[in-house]
């Protein structure tokens, strides 16, 4: 019935998992790293569900919804720390933001 | 090529291309927009896997509400085009070439490793009736505690960014 083999899912979930690497480590707008993060947990969740299809358990698809909520949980916060960063310095260039830099 | 190899072709194309998108352009409006191709896209091919809810969820969490507050604070905050920073040479001729390897290697390796397996060429499974139905149950059953411990995660986090986002506090 479906003819797709699912090691072509599991290649473009590391094709999208490396370009949300690529983007969190050139992206200098701190919203723009935040969705290279929100990329990369997309492709592992394309890999959960992969997974979940070829040995026949629904277990991976539980991951991905909890996986789903957390991510929700996280860009609240971390959206919330954006506003907050832009209201106390001015700018979203993460170059500009080294309060802790040694 | 059947249909359901075209679809995933379609799609996966829909979505490295939205990823590509996402790094290259400067505004990050037009990123959020990228990141929403990639994301419907992606729901698509979790309809290809069988995956009804998840991906009714994809569409419904991630590339509505998700995505709806990252345009709301994109728009609240003004942000404009991202400044260029004073280019290195290194981040140009160095990493440029080493953040391609990666992308490629990564996916290079989970080829070779997942090829030639015979349960994974090949989905074999057959998509249960009503996937649904089996995820519910065990989501309220064998799931039943990590599902109510992500209600405190959520209450949490809502108290967090409330904190968080007020003016002086």
């Amino acid at each position: 019935m479906n003819g797709v083999p699912i090691y072509y899912f599991l290649v473009l979930s590391a094709v999208l998992f490396g370009l949300g690497v690529v983007g969190f480590l050139f992206k200098r707008n701190i919203i723009a790293l935040f969705m290279s993060i929100e990329l990369m947990l997309n492709a592992v969740n394309l890999a959960f569900v992969a997974f979940s299809r070829a040995l026949g358990k629904l277990d991976g698809q539980v991951f991905v919804f909890f996986v789903i909520v957390v991510a929700a949980a996280e860009a609240a916060v971390g959206l919330a720390i954006v506003i907050n960063i832009a209201h106390n310095r001015q700018t979203l260039n993460v170059e500009q933001v080294d309060l802790l830099k040694f | 090529m059947s249909v359901p190899v075209f679809m995933f072709f379609a799609c996966a194309a829909l979505a490295v291309l939205g990823a590509v998108l996402l790094i290259v352009v400067r505004e990050p409006i037009h990123s959020a927009l990228a990141l929403i191709l990639v994301m419907a896209a992606l729901a698509v091919l979790y309809l290809l896997l069988g995956a009804e809810f998840i991906a009714a969820v994809q569409l419904m969490v991630y590339a509505g509400a998700i995505m709806v507050l990252f345009v709301f604070v994109i728009m609240l905050l003004n942000a404009g085009v991202e400044e260029r920073t004073n280019k290195s040479l290194m981040a140009k001729y160095l990493g440029l070439p080493l953040a391609g390897f990666l992308v490629l290697d990564l996916a290079w390796w989970i080829a070779k490793s997942t090829a030639g397996k015979a349960e994974l060429t090949a989905s074999a499974v057959p998509a249960q009736a009503s996937s649904t139905i089996e995820l519910s149950r065990m989501l309220f059953k064998q799931y039943l505690f990590p599902f109510e411990a992500t209600s405190i995660l959520i209450l949490i986090a809502m108290l967090g960014a409330v904190v968080l986002a007020r003016r002086d506090s």
